[in-house]
């Protein structure tokens, strides 16, 4: 008896300082990682933060929340590719993607949330869940069911490494370019989008419908133009998305699952904070990176797939309306 | 209680901005809320629209300005012209675009807007920049403690301050015509004051027509210059503002005094409703 406790123990011991004493010495031994994984980790945030824009943009002005993002990720990407393919330049090729997603926006607008206007949030729901299993089907059939290289080259999308401060720290910290070129170009996007909603009249329009789309309607405001508007501009966040996770691996149908990612970053930073995704987004993304590789040793591979969503628990249990949800403005 | 108690008849000749013909709406299909309603509003006149809760004055309203149909609200007979044209089935855009706009029951501001940005979503059907800049120094003119506030969140300030941002983001529309429905509505009697006297001023100035709906029919009489009076969707009485307030019934019923003196306890409530339409 004495033994197997002395066991647990000493196990305990060994997990506990495994997770949060050993990490520090691998930092010590390897600081040169430590900053790799947080360029990573920086990367594969702002990512999350994007696509978790174009929920939240959707979410706060038609009050839906669109379970079919993950697959207009993947139906962005794949238009990109399949007409670099078929020989058109890149920067038409993204072009082509961008009226088709806008093109899918007017007929998710004329087709899904117009007959269903008044409804409510959970028959959208619905409603979008539907739309994923149909825009899966039909991108099957046009794209094929076959994952796809984005052409890198085509595109001029930088894929090689690069190393920096290597006097400073020993050895060189090696950085994918392909991260760099995510962070970078994803964080200006985050910025258009930010400058987009607190400088234009549009943008101005687009936060007092999301306020009380009643009083909008009032003034003016068409909705119909309003949503139409924000599904275009989720489609054309998923493009950047579709394109950038596609050239770290390939552009399939497996990518709209990466999209789901977006659920932890909605969780922590709020449903309906613009902020919030952003901050969500690279809390996750710079955790799961982190998780992964200091961790690895005593939970196994794997835990970039889950950590994200412990964490969001976690936030969940302290904070319900996530870390950023919008101040509840309340009046006595 | 009927009746008709015109004094002074509206000229044939001069056309009213707005004739609201015999209108019926039905909620859900099968609730039947307004009766044979039929209105004018002349041009550059203030009409109020009087009645207890619950007898119509909202679905009026936003019959006119087509906020109906958000509500699952349908016309299901009778006309709405508006300058000569036949406006009912147009849409909220359209009509805001020609000139007319409801304010609605309850403010309805932008909260996480501030009160400048809240003004400005009022212009979304406009062109043209250094005009809105104008209108809007303009709504500040007539609503100084707007400007005060200009960069507070609309959710942080006054009942009083959210009302008049209400009306001015309204008036950033350039209208011809305001539908206000129930500015007064739990407000204290001196800002009611305050609010009513720059209406009449906007009314008189800017040459906006006004219809005003009220469950506070004492102000509303003042400031008004003809009335209709709304029980459980009719008309149940019209006549110039003067004579409503001289009329034994609309002071029993309405004005809270009888021929006696006794004070009545009726709308001591007011309900608010703010129904989320979507989700
Ligand atoms: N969306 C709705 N659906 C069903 N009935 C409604 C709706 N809105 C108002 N009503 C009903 O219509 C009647 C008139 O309401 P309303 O026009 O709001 O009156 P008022 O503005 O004069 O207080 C009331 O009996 C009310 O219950
Ligand atoms: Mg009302």
């Amino acid at each position: 008896m004495e033994a197997v406790g002395l066991d647990v123990l000493t196990w305990m011991v060994d997990f506990l300082s495994g997770l949060f004493v050993d990490p520090f010495f691998a930092v010590a031994r390897r600081p040169d990682k430590l900053v790799q994984i947080l360029i990573q980790g920086v990367s594969a945030g702002v990512m999350y933060s994007l696509i978790a824009l174009g929920f939240v943009l959707i979410f706060k002005a038609s009050g839906v929340f669109n379970f079919a993002q993950g697959i207009m990720v993947v139906f962005a990407g794949l238009s990109v590719v399949v007409l670099i393919e078929a020989g058109v330049p890149a920067i038409l090729a993204i072009a082509g993607a961008v009226v088709v997603m806008i093109v899918m926006a007017f007929a998710i607008e004329r087709l899904v949330l117009r007959p269903l206007v008044n409804q409510d949030g959970i028959i959208l729901f619905m409603a979008t869940i539907g739309l994923a299993f149909f825009l899966e089907g039909f991108g099957q059939i046009i794209f094929g069911a076959d994952p796809k290289p984005v052409p890198v080259d085509a595109l001029m999308i930088p894929d090689g490494k690069i190393k920096v401060l290597g006097g400073l720290l020993g050895k060189p910290v090696r950085i994918y370019e392909l991260d760099l070129t995510a962070a970078g170009f994803g964080a200006l996007m985050v910025a258009a989008i930010i400058v987009f909603l607190n400088r234009t009249k549009i943008g101005r329009a687009l936060r007092a419908v999301a306020d009380d789309n009643q009083a909008a309607l009032s003034v003016g405001i068409p909705l119909r133009t309003i949503w139409v508007l924000v599904w275009s501009l989720a489609g054309i966040v998923a493009i950047f998305a579709g394109v950038m996770w596609g050239a770290q691996s390939q552009a399939g149908f497996s990518l709209a699952v990466l999209a789901l990612k977006a659920l932890p970053v909605l969780i922590l930073g709020g449903f309906t904070s613009v902020p919030g995704a952003i901050i969500g987004g690279t809390i996750i993304g710079v955790g799961e990176k982190l998780g992964e590789f200091y961790w690895r040793g005593v939970m196994g591979d794997g835990v970039e797939q889950w950590l994200g969503y412990v964490i969001a628990l976690i936030v969940l249990l302290v904070r319900p309306q996530g870390l950023f949800g919008e101040k509840i403005i309340e009046r006595i | 209680m009927q009746g008709h108690v015109q004094t002074a008849e509206v000229p044939a000749a001069a056309r009213p901005l707005l004739s609201v013909n015999n209108i019926e709406v039905i909620y859900d299909h099968v609730i039947l809320v307004l009766k044979g309603v039929s209105l004018h509003v002349p041009k550059g006149g203030i009409v109020a629209l009087l009645g207890a809760n619950g007898a119509g004055k909202t679905t009026t309203l936003k019959a006119i300005s087509n906020l109906l149909r958000t509500e699952r609200g349908d016309i299901t007979k009778g006309s709405i012209e508006f300058a000569g044209e036949p406006i009912d089935h147009m849409n909220t855009n359209e009509l805001v675009r020609r000139g007319i706009i409801q304010v609605m029951e309850g403010r309805h501001c932008f909260e996480h807007l501030t009160i400048e940005e809240n003004l400005l979503t009022g212009a979304y059907t406009r062109r043209g920049g250094a005009e809105v800049r104008r209108d809007l120094e303009m709504v500040y003119a007539y609503f100084p403690r707007l400007k005060e506030r200009r960069t507070s969140l609309a959710g942080y300030t006054s009942g009083g301050e959210q009302q008049m941002c209400a009306i001015g983001r309204a008036l950033m529309s350039r209208p011809r015509m305001m539908l206000l429905d129930e500015p007064s509505m739990g407000l204290a009697p001196q800002l009611v004051e305050e609010i009513f006297e720059i209406v009449h001023r906007l009314n008189q100035d800017e040459g906006v027509s006004i219809l005003l709906a009220e469950q506070n029919t004492n102000v509303a009489l003042r400031y008004a210059t003809y009335g209709y009076i709304l029980e459980n969707g009719r008309v149940v009485m019209d006549g110039d503002a003067a004579a409503l307030r001289n009329n034994e019934d609309v002071k029993e019923f309405y004005l809270g005094v009888s021929a006696s003196g006794r004070r009545s306890y009726r709308d001591v409530k007011h309900y608010k409703r703010r129904k989320r339409w979507l989700a």
